[in-house]
């Protein structure tokens, strides 16, 4: 058969594929936005930390058990801010994690529709409010209540900061929790009642391992989110660079003690001002730690329906 | 069934439970209408009908499952002897309920824990506690649902690593290491390759020896191949029922007739 002209209403329609690529391209360029925003805050991290690290030598940065760049005789430990953030992020998460998964549970498998609608907005409100109205309510309300029980407790302290991030990281906890628990399919739940569970039997022994996958990726974003927390620990743990793990002392986090620096006392270029890139890099690889755990325990818990 | 040359009179047949003016409401809309059933002991009654005509509906009626949704609502009474009790009295507790009637799912549901563990829960939220108990239990439960051979040196790996048919027999295994009186069976092959199904069939033939069946069935040869009696329900009524090989071959119903033969349905 002779080649016929291709009808008109198979011709190929030329606007449509570009108007297809223009799109692909919008949606290309809005996620390399994000990706370009990571792989540049990356990159001043590491390029600041290097200068950094051309002054101070990374072993005593790791060892040295004072923090102190604007004294005469400046040392750089960073343990010392390291201790501040691990110690204040323990106990946010000895409250979160514990309170998180209870009503997580109790919202999932307990509460009644309209219990849950009626408490998930409220939790959503209590994560919308802003860290330094948590400050200062740790500052003002938690520590003075605390004091009551302990009296030589610093108005300063990293225990009052603790407990108050606990209750902020509270909602997300619950939040990603309860999605987690409540797509486990029904199915499996109806398997444990037939045999004649209770509900706390079926919550326990049957939803939350299904959904653990969920519940690990909920901790491991409440850890970030305890690491990362500013203003509360810097209103209300002090800014007093303090090697300690006691939660009743005064100690500056890593960001606490970036927000003192980049308040500005310190000229820019000065190995001072550097300080802050090097334990912004090390906060950086701390949340990194915690998220690469979390991917593998997702993957590790990962439970196919 | 072929195999039998006499059928006795089911009225001397002893009874292990038995529907009685049984109704049931999802909110407004009746899905069970006046359903009289007798469930004769240590025999495998079948429960056949197009979708949506009642019967998984009727199935988890007896051990209360539409307590756990709210808006249901029972009238009417599923006795169960010889205790002679009301299953759908108030006073009557649905985790007891549970405890003595089990339920094989139509999908395999196998919980996320070991292959042992998913057949000892039922003993272990009983309170069992010793080893050796839970051991012998759980190795006679997986031999009686023909699963043991396959799993005995992986007791231990996760139950989601093993095949549909596996699963679904670990599903019988797990109902029956806790003693049930009478198993609840929801379309269990309808996830299942042929040869799956055919291991169900057979096991299910097996167990009939021991203990009360009632199982729900899409599928009207599994119902021929596996019942003793068989029960045909369309739309929330009880059309038919009697033995399997005379609802089949000799139905008293133009509906039933009409079904089984294919024109409908």
């Amino acid at each position: 058969m002779s080649q016929a002209p291709i009808a008109g209403r198979l011709a190929y329609r030329r606007s449509r594929h570009i108007r297809e690529q223009i799109i692909e391209w919008l949606l290309l360029s809005s996620a390399l936005v994000a990706v370009a925003t990571t792989v540049g805050i990356v990159f001043i991290l590491v390029k600041e930390s290097l200068v950094f690290f051309g002054q101070v030598s990374i072993i005593d940065f790791l060892t040295d058990s004072q923090w102190t760049p604007l004294f005469s005789d400046p040392h750089f430990g960073i343990w010392v801010l390291l201790s501040g953030t691990l110690t204040s992020s323990a106990i946010a998460l000895c409250v979160a994690i514990p309170v998180g998964t209870t009503l997580a549970i109790y919202l999932s498998e307990f509460a009644s529709a309209r219990v849950r609608e009626t408490a998930k907005p409220i939790l959503e409100l209590l994560a919308g409010i802003p860290t330094i109205v948590f400050g200062y309510f740790a500052l003002f309300f938690v520590t003075p209540l605390l004091k009551i029980i302990y009296p030589e407790l610093p108005g300063f302290n990293l225990l009052s900061a603790g407990l108050v991030m606990g209750v902020m990281i509270v909602p997300y906890i619950s939040s990603i929790s309860e999605d987690a628990m409540r797509a486990v399919p029904m199915s499996l739940r109806e398997g444990a009642y037939a045999m004649g569970a209770t509900r706390l039997q079926v919550a326990l022994n049957v939803v939350v391992p299904a959904a653990f996958s969920g519940l690990a990726a909920a901790y491991i974003l409440g850890i970030s989110r305890a690491v990362g927390e500013t203003m509360i620990v810097a209103v209300a743990a002090g800014m007093q660079p303090n090697l300690t793990f006691n939660p009743t002392d005064q100690a500056a986090t890593i960001t606490a003690y970036i927000v003192q620096v980049a308040k500005g006392d310190l000229p820019h270029g000065s190995v001072g001002y550097q300080t802050i890139f090097a334990a912004g890099l090390t906060l950086f690889l701390l949340t990194l730690v915690f998220n690469l755990m979390g991917y593998f325990l997702r993957k590790r818990f990962r439970e196919e329906y | 069934m072929n195999d039998e040359q006499k059928k006795p009179d089911p009225s001397t047949l002893e009874k292990k439970a038995a529907a009685l003016a049984l109704n049931f409401f999802y909110g407004q809309k009746q899905a069970l209408k006046n359903i009289n059933l007798p469930i004769y002991d240590r025999k495998v009654t079948a429960l056949i009908g197009p979708s949506g005509c009642g019967k998984s509906t009727f199935l988890r009626c007896f051990n209360r499952m539409h307590d756990l949704y709210p808006g249901t609502r029972y009238e009417g009474q599923i006795r169960l002897y010889p205790d002679d009790v009301n299953l759908l009295d108030k006073a009557v507790d649905p985790i007891e309920v549970r405890m003595r009637l089990s339920m094989v799912f139509q999908k395999p549901n196998p919980f996320p824990k070991s292959i042992f563990e998913n057949v000892a829960y039922g003993l272990r939220i009983r309170g069992e506690k010793r080893r050796s108990v839970l051991m012998d239990k759980v190795e006679e439960a997986l031999k009686n649902a023909a699963l043991w051979n396959e799993v005995k040196d992986r007791l231990d790996e996760l139950a989601t690593t093993l095949s549909g048919g596996q699963q679904q027999r670990l599903c019988i295994a797990r109902s029956l290491a806790s003693e049930p009186e009478l198993l609840l069976f929801d379309e269990p092959t309808s996830a299942l390759d042929p040869i799956a199904t055919a291991s169900i069939e057979e096991l299910i033939h097996q167990l009939r020896e021991k203990i009360t069946i009632l199982i729900v069935t899409h599928n009207m040869q599994q119902a021929a191949r596996v019942s003793d009696f068989t029960a045909y329900m369309y739309l929330g009524d009880l059309i038919e029922f009697g033995w399997t090989d005379d609802v089949f071959f000799r139905p008293k119903e133009k509906q039933t007739e009409d079904y089984i033969t294919g024109r409908f349905g």
